[in-house]
């Protein structure tokens, strides 16, 4: 019997303006995430990806419904959670090292020990060579992999990535994405990744979830069941994957078109 | 053969460095050239002017009686005392008020920022304290602290205060919300968001109103002492005018322009250190 770790309930979201302006980001959405489970979550832009993450951090609570994290409604952030920003969110007054080991010195570590482990994931994410680089000297893809070094550090058991690969060239993405998965069976973490990409997600998860447009709510859901270690650069030319593919790419084209 | 060819385009390369650099350096001769020759044709034109009657020197005074003030003050010193001893109680006014002032600012911006409500309650009103001409407040602070350093080094730090105070507070304001969030994620709590991703973001804010505020604090001393004062360069200003001398006040200008120049110099040199994470092109100065 799987445990949900984190379970969406009904949940709506609505922002509202300074100006008194509504904007409806998410729509009656449900969504359940097993223990474990590494779900995929593709949709149209716009539709409240982003935002639903931020409801299951508390960084954006909802307007209606309920969030559960760990089987308890969300109060606060879980110290279990790691949250990949979709948006540049290193520290640009801290250079590479630092801003990896800042983590476990908020959490308590002290400087040196922190900064061995970070020293570690600095090789871990292909960085060597930059640790005393400041953010702004180095390419967006190496800021990016900045970001997962700063999260994958913490040891999260529970993983929010908002496209995080959406910046890197093709080999390091496949490069990170191998990573991904090692340490994702690694943490037994709990991992949902928001993509624009269908064969990334395809390639990642056990599950797709492909959301409707704006405001979003879960369209339709597939499971995957392509084998498990998966070598991420071969899975796509199987027969399965291309039959999923054209499956999400169907759905996903009636969502985009008005 | 190799080898030749490899020290033939190196060769060809530093050659070309060679020229780039030659051309950075006349670029920066003609920069300092033009400059000099700037100075020297307006003091010229100055005292010319002052010769053939075109101004008056009464009113304008000239280079040359200017050059004469500040000679008689620096080797006979002032009516009041040497020369040194006067700017020394200046400088100690506005640096004592500019430190007191600063941190008070940097300390209250970021504790009201830092609360909301606060925040949204306040704001209006560093906005009216900002538009108030305060220097006014001089004649109230030489009433309550008397003719002594208290009154104008209270004068600086009201300068200062709100200056800082408003370019902490809206620093603080401004931080990214994206990376307090991202800090919240990774562990920290809202003091060490405050430490590690507030602060240094209204840094930038922060050292950038120092600037300003030092001069306003040297303001803030200058006139405090014009109001009424035993000592220090505003004085020397209000004896001055008092005596219908105007080399006087253009030469106690020219030795405050000299501290202000000096002071403006160690706080770019400040700001650089700080904030080395910076890109280039937003560290550059134009000093
Ligand atoms: N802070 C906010 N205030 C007002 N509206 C917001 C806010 N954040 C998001 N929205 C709105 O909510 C909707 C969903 O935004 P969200 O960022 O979740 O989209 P997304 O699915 O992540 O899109 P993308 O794929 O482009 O990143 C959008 O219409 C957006 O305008
Ligand atoms: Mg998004």
């Amino acid at each position: 019997m799987p445990t949900p770790v984190i379970e969406l309930i009904n949940v709506s979201c609505k922002f509202i303006s300074p100006e008194g302006k509504i904007t409806h980001a998410l729509r009656e959405m449900s969504l359940c995430v097993n223990e474990g489970d590494f779900c995929a979550i593709v949709g149209p832009t716009g539709c409240g990806k982003s935002t639903t993450l931020g409801m299951i951090t508390s960084l954006s609570p909802p307007s209606t419904g309920l969030v559960k994290v760990f089987g308890k409604p969300v109060a606060g952030i879980d110290p279990n959670i790691g949250f990949v920003f979709q948006t540049d969110a290193v520290f640009p007054w801290k250079n590479v090292i630092d801003n990896i080991a800042i983590g476990p010195i908020y959490r308590g570590k002290n400087a040196a020990e922190a900064k061995k482990m970070a020293a570690d994931w600095v090789r871990r994410v292909g960085l060597a060579g930059f640790e005393h680089h400041y953010p702004h000297q180095l390419s967006g893809g190496m800021r990016k992999r900045v970001a997962l070094a700063q999260t994958f550090i913490n040891e999260p058991k529970i993983l929010l990535m908002d496209e995080p690969f959406a910046a890197l060239d093709v080999q390091t993405r496949a490069l990170m994405q191998g990573e991904l998965l090692s340490l994702w069976s690694e943490l037994k973490a709990s991992v949902i990744f928001v993509t624009h990409d269908i064969e990334e997600a395809i390639a990642l998860a056990d599950r797709v979830v492909v959301l409707s447009k704006g405001p979003g709510t879960v369209k339709s859901s597939y499971d995957i069941p392509l084998a498990r270690p998966r070598d991420v650069s071969e899975a796509r030319y199987s027969e399965q994957f291309i039959h999923l593919s054209k499956q999400i790419w169907h759905d996903l084209k009636n969502e985009v078109q008005i | 053969m190799n080898i030749f060819s490899a020290t033939n385009s190196s060769g060809s390369a530093s050659e070309e460095e060679r020229q780039a650099i030659a051309k950075a350096v006349n670029r920066r001769r003609l920069v300092i050239f033009l400059r000099i020759g700037l100075a020297v044709v307006t003091l010229t034109t100055w005292e010319l002017a002052v010769k053939y009657g075109l101004i008056d020197p009464f009113f304008f005074s000239r280079p040359s009686d200017i050059y004469t003030q500040l000679a008689v003050w620096l080797t006979e010193g002032t009516a009041q005392g040497p020369l040194w001893r006067e700017l020394l109680v200046t400088m100690e006014e506005t640096v004592i008020g500019f430190f007191i002032g600063s941190l008070l600012g940097i300390f209250c911006g970021i504790a009201l920022g830092r609360n909301k409500l606060a925040g949204d309650v306040f704001s209006i009103y560093i906005k009216i304290a900002n538009a108030i001409p305060r220097v006014v407040l001089g004649s109230i602070f030489i009433i309550i602290f008397g003719l002594g350093m208290g009154s104008k080094v209270a004068l600086a730090v009201v300068m200062v205060f709100f200056v800082v105070f408003g370019n902490a507070f809206q620093g603080v304001r401004e931080a990214d919300r994206n990376l307090i969030a991202n800090a919240y994620i990774l562990g920290a709590n809202k003091r060490q968001v405050t430490f590690s991703v507030v602060i240094p973001s209204a840094l930038t804010w922060i050292l950038a109103s120092l600037h300003v505020s030092f001069g306003f604090a040297l303001v803030g001393a200058v006139v405090g002492e014009f109001l009424g004062s035993r000592h220090g360069i505003g004085l020397l200003i209000a004896t001055a005018q008092g005596t219908f001398n105007a080399a006087g006040v253009f030469a106690a200008m020219i030795v405050l322009a000299v501290v202000a120049l000096a002071a403006e110099y160690l706080l770019t040199a400040l700001e650089d250190r700080l904030l080395k994470w910076r890109p280039v092109q937003f560290a550059e100065h134009g000093m």
